[in-house]
C-alpha cells in the first residue's frame, strides 16, 4: 500500500474542487470548514503528506493532527475531477498506516485503537458491559435468519442504545427471526481501518467472521453504516455472507406490511451518513421509509445525498473530537443547516451521526426546537 | 517574533494565526512552478477592520504582507518572496448585497467564484457574472485583481472592467472606498469619478488590499448552447473571429488546440457560445453565426462540428473541469501557462511559436485562447503540463515558459499575470516614463515597501 | 487492390433507377437518373456527387445488388468532391488512430463476444440478463471504418479494414456479435462488395437480443408502449436482418407506430447532413422526422445506432418522446433498469 500511494500522491493539483459540494454552495470538507487553513483541505493534506515522504518536512504533532483530522467522508472523492479521485481517501489511510506503523499517531488516536484492541470498543469500557443495554433482546442461535450486529456506539452509548433497542423491538413486532451476539460481540474495525491500523482491522475482521462461521450466520444486518461498510466491502475476503444496513431491512418490513404505521405528525429532515451514502450509494431507502409514515413531512437540507455535509464523526472523531471546540465544528454547521429547514426532527441512520448531531444541538442551544432521532425510533413511535 | 505572533493572535484569534511549519510550507507556494518561499506567519482575518489592524502592525514592524486568495494564478503571485505575513482572505466570505435592478453585487474579498455562482443561481437566477475557468475555489477578487477573463469577456471585456466599486485597505492602513460607493450608498459604478480603481487592479496587491468588491452582474438567459468551428490553417482564425464577433450574437468565444489525443491533432477548434431565452432566439443567433463564416464553409477550409450532448456538457460547464484536468495529463499534478494578451491578428504567429517551442523542448502543449471584447484582443495560452515528481521535466518546462514569455513580447503581446521574472521582462520593455509612474505610485501608496514585495519591482 | 464488384450492364437494363429516383434528398426523375448514372459509371462528374447526403439508402433501393452507393462514394473520392469540410475530414481520419489506451488483443475474451467498436460509453450498458457471460472487445483496433463513406475517403476503409478483421480474427472467435450496425454491415455488405474476406460469422446485435429474449421469454413483462424506430444509414446495407426489429417489438409488447418515414422511407438522423454544413436541410429533416413520430403517437423513439442517438435524441426528447437504444428497451421488458434511467 505504501509504495502505491507514494508514487501517486504528487498528482494532486490543489485545485480545491474537493472543498465543495457539486453546486459549490458552501464548503463541504469537514476539516476545511472547521479550520479554514489550506493545510486542512484535502489538497493541503496530500501536499503535506508528499512533503513528509520527500523529507521536506518532518513529522510533528500538528502534521499528525492534520492527517488524522480528515473524517474520511469521501466528499473529495466525489468532487475531484481528476482520474485518481477514487484513490484519495486510500492515500490518506495509507499515510496514516505508515504513521501508525512507525508509532507516529496522536496520543488520543493511539488510545482509541488500544481500547478497541483490549476492550473491543474505543472508550475502554469493559467488554462485559457491552450487552448491558440488551435485556430481553434475543441472542442469536444458528438457524436464525438475521444476525443483528449492534456495534460499539449502539452497545455502549445511550443514544446508540436507543437506536438499537428501537430496531430490535421492531424486528420482534414484525416477527423477523434474528438475534444479537451480546457481550461477545467485537468491534467491526471500520474506524481502525480508516485510522490506518491494518493489523488491528485484520484481526477484528478475522475474529468476527470466525464467530459468524461458528454460528452459521448467512445474513448480517448492522445498526451502523460504518459496520455495514467494513463488513460488506472489506470483510468478504474472509467469509461469505450477506450484509444489510438496518434501513434496508426496515424498508422491506414496511413494504411487506409487517409493521403497521399510524399517524405521526412531524416536519423532519434527513441527514445522509457518509458510510451509507457516498460509500455505498444508499440514499433513497431511508427517505422512502420516512415518506411511508403517515403525517411525516420530509423537507430536505441544501446539501443532500452525494453532497451531504459530514457530521465530522468519521475516523474515530466521535470519540477523539479532533474537529470540535468551535462554532465551526462540522456537526454544529450541519445542525444549523437542519434548523434552517424548519424541521422539528433531524433524522439519522447512523449511531455516530446521532452522537455528533445530538451533542451539536445542545451546543447550538436548540434543545426544544430540534431533536435528533434514529429512523427506527421514528418508525417505532409510529407503530404504536 | 513571539510579540508579533501575540499581536496577530489578539487581532484575529489564536486559531487563525499560524507559524507552524506545515502552514508555512503550504503557503510558501502555489500549484505552479515558481520557487517557494515561506512566510513567517499565516493569518486569516474575518473583517476589513482586522485587515486594517494587521496592515498597521506590519507597517510598524516593517513586515511584508502578501494578500492570498485562491492561490490559483499559477504565476506565484502569492509567494511571500521576502517572508512576512501570508494574509489568507478567504474567511471574509460574505456576499453582502445584490442589487437586481442595477445588476451589481457587493461581496467580500474571500468569496469564491463557486460560492458566488451558487448564491446567484439560488437567490437571483436572472443574474450571472463573468465566471473564469479557474476552479471554483478561486476568489472573485483574486481573479479581478489579475485582470482575469471569464465567460462574459467576449461581450463585456476583461473581468477587471466589470468593477463597480472597491473597498481597500491602503498599505498605510487607511480604509478607502472607490467609486460611487464613496459618495453614496450605491455601488453601481466607478465612473464618473477619477478612476482610482486602476490603482489596485493588476498590481498584484502591491498597492493595497481589496476587502470588498462591487461587480457588475449580467442577464442570465434560460438556455446556453455552443457551436464548434474547426479549421486547420491558423491563418484563418483571426478572420473567423472577426466575422463572428461582428454579429454581436455570441457569448464566450474560445479557441483550443492540442496534439493529443489524435482526435484533436492537426485542427484548431473555435468554440462559440450562444445564449437565449427561447429556442427561437438560439436558432436566430446560430444562423447568424453560420452565415457569418459562410465564406470559410464554402471554401471547405472550415466547418461546424456536430456536438453531441455529452461533448457539449464539459464545454459549457462553468467553471470547466477540463482546464483543471489538464494538470493530470502527465499524471504529474501540474500545469502552468504563459497566457499573454495579444492582438487577435497575431494568433497565427503565436501558434507557430508555440509549436516551435513544444518541438524544441520535446514537451506536449495545450493551447487555449479566449476572445476579449469584440476581437479587441485575445488571451493566448502557451500551456504546458508538467510532472511535479520529475525535476528534469520541471526544468525543461520552466525554460519553455520563459521562451514563451519572450515570444509573447516579441510578437507584440503583453504577458498576463506574469510571474516575477516575466514582470521584469515586461518592465525592461516598458516605456520609461510609464515605469517611473508605476514606481512613484507604489512609493506613494506603500512608503515602507511592505506590500507583496518582489512584484512589479523595477531595478 | 480491392475492386468494387459492380456490373455496368445491370444498371443499363434497370427499369426503375430507384437508386436515384427514390432519393429523399435530391429531386430526380427517371430520365435524369439514367443520364446521371451513365455519367458516373463512365467516371464523369455529376451533380449527384455534390448533393449526395451519403444516407446509404440507394444501396437498398437497388434491388439488383449493384452497389450504387459505393459507386458514388468511390467516384466522389476520385473526383475530389468534398462535401465535408477539410478539418472535419482530418478529425475523422485522426479519430481512428489508436491511442495509448487502445489494445489490440483482449486476452481471455471468449464467446459470446461482442464488439463495442468505438463506443466505450456503452460498456456499462452491456450488463444484465441479456449480456451474462459476454466478453467485450472494443477500441480503435476494432473500428470498422465504414463512416469514411460520409467523409469522401472510402479508400481508407479498404486500406484499414483487412487489419481490423485480422485483429478480431486473432481472438479465434467463430462468431462475433456487433453492437454497432455499421460494423455488422461493413463485414456483411461492404467487405464482400470489394472481395475482402471475413473469417468469422458476424452476428447482428438484434439477432442476439432476439434469441436472448426468447431464452427469457417467461420473464418478459410486455411494455405496452408505442414506439417509433429510427433506422440508421448502414442498416440499408443489410435489409435481411430488419425483421428482427419487428420480432423484438412483438416479443416485448412494443407497437411500432405506422408512420411515413419508416422502413425504406426512413429519414437519416441528419448528423452527417449537418456535418456537410447544410444547416437548413438538417433542421428540416430532423423536424419532419420528429413530427412524423409525434403525429403517429410514439411514446419512445428506439435507436439502432449510437451516432443517430447522439444526433437526434435531443430533438426527440424536446418533443416529449423518450429516446432509448434498442438493447436498453429490451432490458426494460425484463424489468431491468438501464444505467442512468429515471
Amino acid at each position: 500500500m505504501m509504495q502505491a500511494y507514494a508514487k501517486q500522491i504528487h498528482r494532486c493539483f490543489r485545485c480545491g474542487y474537493c472543498k465543495f459540494p457539486s453546486d459549490f454552495t458552501d464548503f463541504n470538507c469537514p476539516s476545511y470548514s472547521r479550520f479554514r487553513l489550506e493545510t486542512y483541505s484535502t489538497g493541503g493534506r496530500l501536499w503535506l503528506i508528499w512533503a513528509w515522504l520527500k523529507k521536506e518536512i518532518e513529522w510533528s504533532e500538528h502534521f499528525a493532527e492534520i492527517v488524522f483530522s480528515c473524517a474520511t467522508c469521501r466528499n473529495c472523492v466525489e468532487q475531484c475531477p481528476m482520474g485518481f479521485s477514487d484513490d484519495i481517501v486510500d492515500w490518506i489511510v495509507s499515510a496514516r498506516s505508515d504513521m501508525v506503523e512507525k508509532g507516529l499517531a496522536l496520543p488520543h488516536i493511539r488510545d482509541f485503537l488500544n481500547n478497541i484492541s483490549k476492550h473491543g470498543n474505543p472508550w475502554g469500557t469493559a467488554r462485559s458491559k457491552r450487552d448491558a443495554w440488551a435485556e430481553g433482546i434475543r441472542r442469536y442461535k444458528p438457524g436464525d435468519e438475521y444476525f443483528l450486529y449492534v456495534g460499539c456506539v449502539g452497545s455502549y452509548e445511550e443514544r446508540g442504545q436507543r437506536m438499537a433497542r428501537s430496531f430490535a423491538e421492531l424486528l420482534d413486532e414484525a416477527e423477523v427471526s434474528f438475534g444479537i451476539l451480546g457481550a461477545e460481540e467485537d468491534c467491526d474495525g471500520n474506524e481502525a481501518y480508516m485510522l490506518g491500523e491494518m493489523g488491528l482491522f485484520q484481526e477484528l475482521a478475522k475474529k468476527n467472521v470466525q464467530k459468524f462461521k461458528e454460528l452459521e450466520v448467512k445474513k448480517v444486518v448492522t445498526l451502523s453504516p460504518h459496520a455495514y461498510n467494513s463488513m460488506k466491502n472489506k470483510y468478504p475476503r474472509f467469509g461469505d455472507f450477506e450484509v444489510f444496513h438496518y434501513t434496508q431491512l426496515l424498508s422491506e418490513m414496511i413494504q411487506q406490511g409487517k409493521i403497521e404505521l399510524s399517524e405521526l405528525k412531524a416536519k423532519v429532515t434527513y441527514h445522509d451518513p457518509c458510510f451509507l451514502g457516498r460509500y455505498n450509494g444508499i440514499y433513497d431507502i431511508p427517505r422512502e421509509i420516512l415518506k411511508s409514515i403517515p403525517g411525516i413531512k420530509l423537507t430536505e437540507m441544501e446539501r443532500t445525498k452525494e453532497n451531504s455535509f459530514c457530521c465530522g464523526g468519521g475516523s474515530g472523531n466521535f470519540v477523539t473530537d479532533l474537529l470540535g471546540g468551535s462554532e465551526e465544528n462540522p456537526s454544529r454547521i450541519r445542525v444549523r443547516e437542519a434548523h434552517e429547514t424548519g424541521a422539528e426532527i433531524l433524522v439519522v441512520a447512523c449511531p455516530s451521526c446521532m452522537m455528533m448531531l445530538d451533542d451539536a444541538v445542545k451546543d447550538e442551544g436548540l434543545e426544544g426546537e430540534l431533536s435528533v432521532k434514529g429512523i427506527a425510533e421514528l418508525v417505532k413511535e409510529s407503530s404504536k | 517574533m513571539i510579540r508579533i505572533h501575540k499581536s496577530l493572535a489578539e487581532i484575529v484569534g489564536e486559531q487563525y494565526v499560524s507559524n507552524r511549519k506545515e502552514e508555512l510550507y503550504i503557503y510558501s507556494q502555489d500549484p505552479g512552478m515558481m520557487e517557494p518561499h515561506e512566510p513567517d506567519y499565516v493569518v486569516m482575518p474575518k473583517t476589513a477592520e482586522e485587515v486594517q489592524k494587521i496592515v498597521k502592525l506590519a507597517n510598524e514592524e516593517k513586515i511584508p504582507i502578501v494578500p492570498v486568495g485562491g492561490s490559483l494564478s499559477l504565476s506565484g503571485l502569492i509567494i511571500p518572496h521576502r517572508g512576512g505575513i501570508a494574509l489568507d482572505l478567504k474567511r471574509m466570505d460574505r456576499v453582502l448585497e445584490v442589487n437586481e435592478k442595477s445588476r451589481y453585487v457587493v461581496l467580500e474579498a474571500g468569496v469564491t467564484t463557486g460560492k458566488l455562482k451558487a448564491y446567484l443561481e439560488r437567490n437571483h437566477p436572472s443574474l450571472r457574472f463573468s465566471i473564469p475557468d479557474a476552479p471554483p475555489s478561486a476568489t472573485v477578487v483574486g481573479n479581478i485583481v489579475i485582470h482575469g477573463q471569464g465567460r462574459l469577456t467576449q461581450q463585456y471585456g476583461f473581468n477587471s472592467g466589470m468593477v463597480t466599486g472597491l473597498e481597500v485597505v491602503l498599505p498605510t492602513g487607511e480604509v478607502c472606498k472607490i467609486g460611487s460607493c464613496s459618495v453614496g450608498p450605491y455601488w453601481f459604478s466607478v465612473a464618473p469619478l477619477p478612476y482610482l480603481a486602476g490603482l489596485f487592479l493588476g498590481w498584484f496587491g502591491t498597492t493595497g488590499i481589496i476587502t470588498k468588491l462591487g461587480l457588475s452582474l449580467y442577464p442570465r438567459k434560460k438556455m446556453r448552447d455552443i457551436e464548434m468551428f474547426l479549421v486547420e490553417d491558423p491563418n484563418l482564425v483571426p478572420d473567423v473571429i472577426h466575422r463572428v464577433t461582428h454579429t454581436e450574437m455570441t457569448e464566450d468565444i474560445f479557441i483550443g488546440a492540442q496534439p493529443y489525443p489524435p482526435v484533436f491533432k492537426d485542427i484548431i477548434m473555435i468554440g462559440i457560445c450562444i445564449t437565449g431565452d427561447s429556442e427561437e432566439e438560439l436558432e436566430f443567433k446560430r444562423r447568424m453565426i453560420w452565415d457569418a463564416v459562410r465564406t470559410h464553409i464554402d471554401s471547405r477550409e472550415g466547418g461546424f462540428m456536430m456536438l453531441t450532448p455529452d461533448i457539449k456538457l464539459p464545454l459549457l460547464e462553468m467553471p470547466t473541469t477540463g482546464t483543471t484536468r489538464f494538470a493530470d495529463v502527465m499524471k504529474g499534478g501540474g500545469f502552468e501557462y504563459c497566457g499573454p494578451i495579444i492582438p487577435v491578428e497575431k494568433f497565427p504567429e503565436a501558434f507557430k511559436r508555440l509549436l516551435e517551442l513544444s518541438s524544441k523542448y520535446g514537451i506536449t502543449y495545450g493551447m487555449t485562447g479566449r476572445v476579449i471584447g469584440r476581437s479587441h484582443c485575445m488571451m493566448f495560452a502557451f500551456g504546458y503540463p508538467f510532472n511535479r515528481a520529475d525535476p528534469d521535466n520541471i526544468e525543461t518546462t520552466k525554460k519553455a515558459l520563459h521562451d514563451s514569455n519572450v515570444a509573447s513580447l516579441d510578437i507584440g503581446g503583453v504577458p498576463w499575470k506574469p510571474e516575477v521574472p516575466a514582470q521584469k521582462m515586461v518592465m525592461e520593455r516598458m516605456d520609461k516614463n510609464t515605469l517611473e509612474l508605476m514606481k512613484r505610485i507604489k512609493k506613494l501608496l506603500d512608503p515602507n515597501g511592505i506590500m507583496n514585495p518582489g512584484n512589479w519591482e523595477a531595478e | 487492390m480491392y475492386e468494387l464488384k459492380f456490373n455496368e450492364k445491370v444498371c443499363a437494363t434497370c427499369p426503375t433507377y430507384d437508386c436515384l429516383v427514390r432519393c429523399q434528398y435530391m429531386d430526380i426523375d427517371k430520365d435524369t437518373a439514367k443520364v446521371e448514372m451513365e455519367k458516373m459509371i463512365n467516371g464523369q462528374d455529376s451533380f449527384v456527387l455534390h448533393q449526395c447526403a451519403t444516407c446509404y439508402a440507394c444501396e437498398e433501393y437497388c434491388k439488383r445488388g449493384n452497389h450504387p452507393f459505393y459507386l458514388i462514394t468511390d467516384l466522389q473520392e476520385k473526383k475530389g468532391v468534398l462535401r465535408m469540410p477539410k478539418p472535419l475530414v482530418t478529425q475523422s481520419v485522426n479519430l481512428a488512430i489508436p491511442t495509448r489506451r487502445d489494445i489490440q488483443e483482449f486476452y481471455g475474451a471468449t464467446e459470446p463476444a461482442i464488439s463495442l467498436c468505438l463506443f466505450p460509453a456503452y460498456i456499462d450498458s452491456i450488463l444484465g440478463k441479456l449480456f451474462e457471460d459476454v466478453s467485450i472487445i472494443l477500441g480503435r483496433h476494432f473500428f470498422c471504418q465504414l463512416m469514411y463513406l460520409h467523409f469522401g475517403n472510402p479508400s481508407l476503409i479498404r486500406e484499414r479494414l483487412p487489419g481490423i478483421i485480422e485483429n478480431i480474427a486473432r481472438h479465434n472467435f467463430k462468431e462475433v456479435i456487433f453492437f454497432h450496425d455499421e460494423c455488422y454491415s461493413t463485414l456483411t455488405s461492404y467487405a464482400p462488395a470489394y472481395g475482402i474476406k471475413v473469417p468469422f460469422k458476424p452476428i447482428h446485435l438484434f439477432e442476439y437480443l432476439y434469441n436472448k429474449l426468447k431464452e427469457h421469454e417467461d420473464e418478459i413483462k410486455p411494455l405496452n408502449i408505442k414506439v417509433a424506430y429510427q433506422r440508421n444509414c448502414s442498416s440499408r446495407l443489410a435489409p435481411k436482418k430488419e425483421h428482427f426489429v419487428d420480432d423484438i417489438f412483438s416479443l416485448i409488447g412494443a407497437e411500432r407506430v405506422a408512420r411515413r418515414y419508416d422502413r425504406e422511407n426512413a429519414l437519416c438522423c441528419a448528423g452527417v447532413i449537418r456535418g456537410q454544413q447544410r444547416y437548413e436541410l438538417f433542421v428540416d429533416v430532423q423536424k419532419r422526422n420528429v413530427e412524423d413520430m409525434m403525429n403517429a403517437g410514439a411514446e419512445y423513439c428506439v435507436f439502432n445506432c449510437p451516432a443517430c442517438f447522439d444526433s437526434l435524441s435531443e430533438a426527440v426528447a424536446k418533443k416529449g418522446i423518450k429516446p432509448i437504444m434498442m438493447h436498453n428497451l429490451c432490458k426494460l421488458a425484463l424489468g431491468e433498469k438501464p444505467a442512468g434511467w429515471k
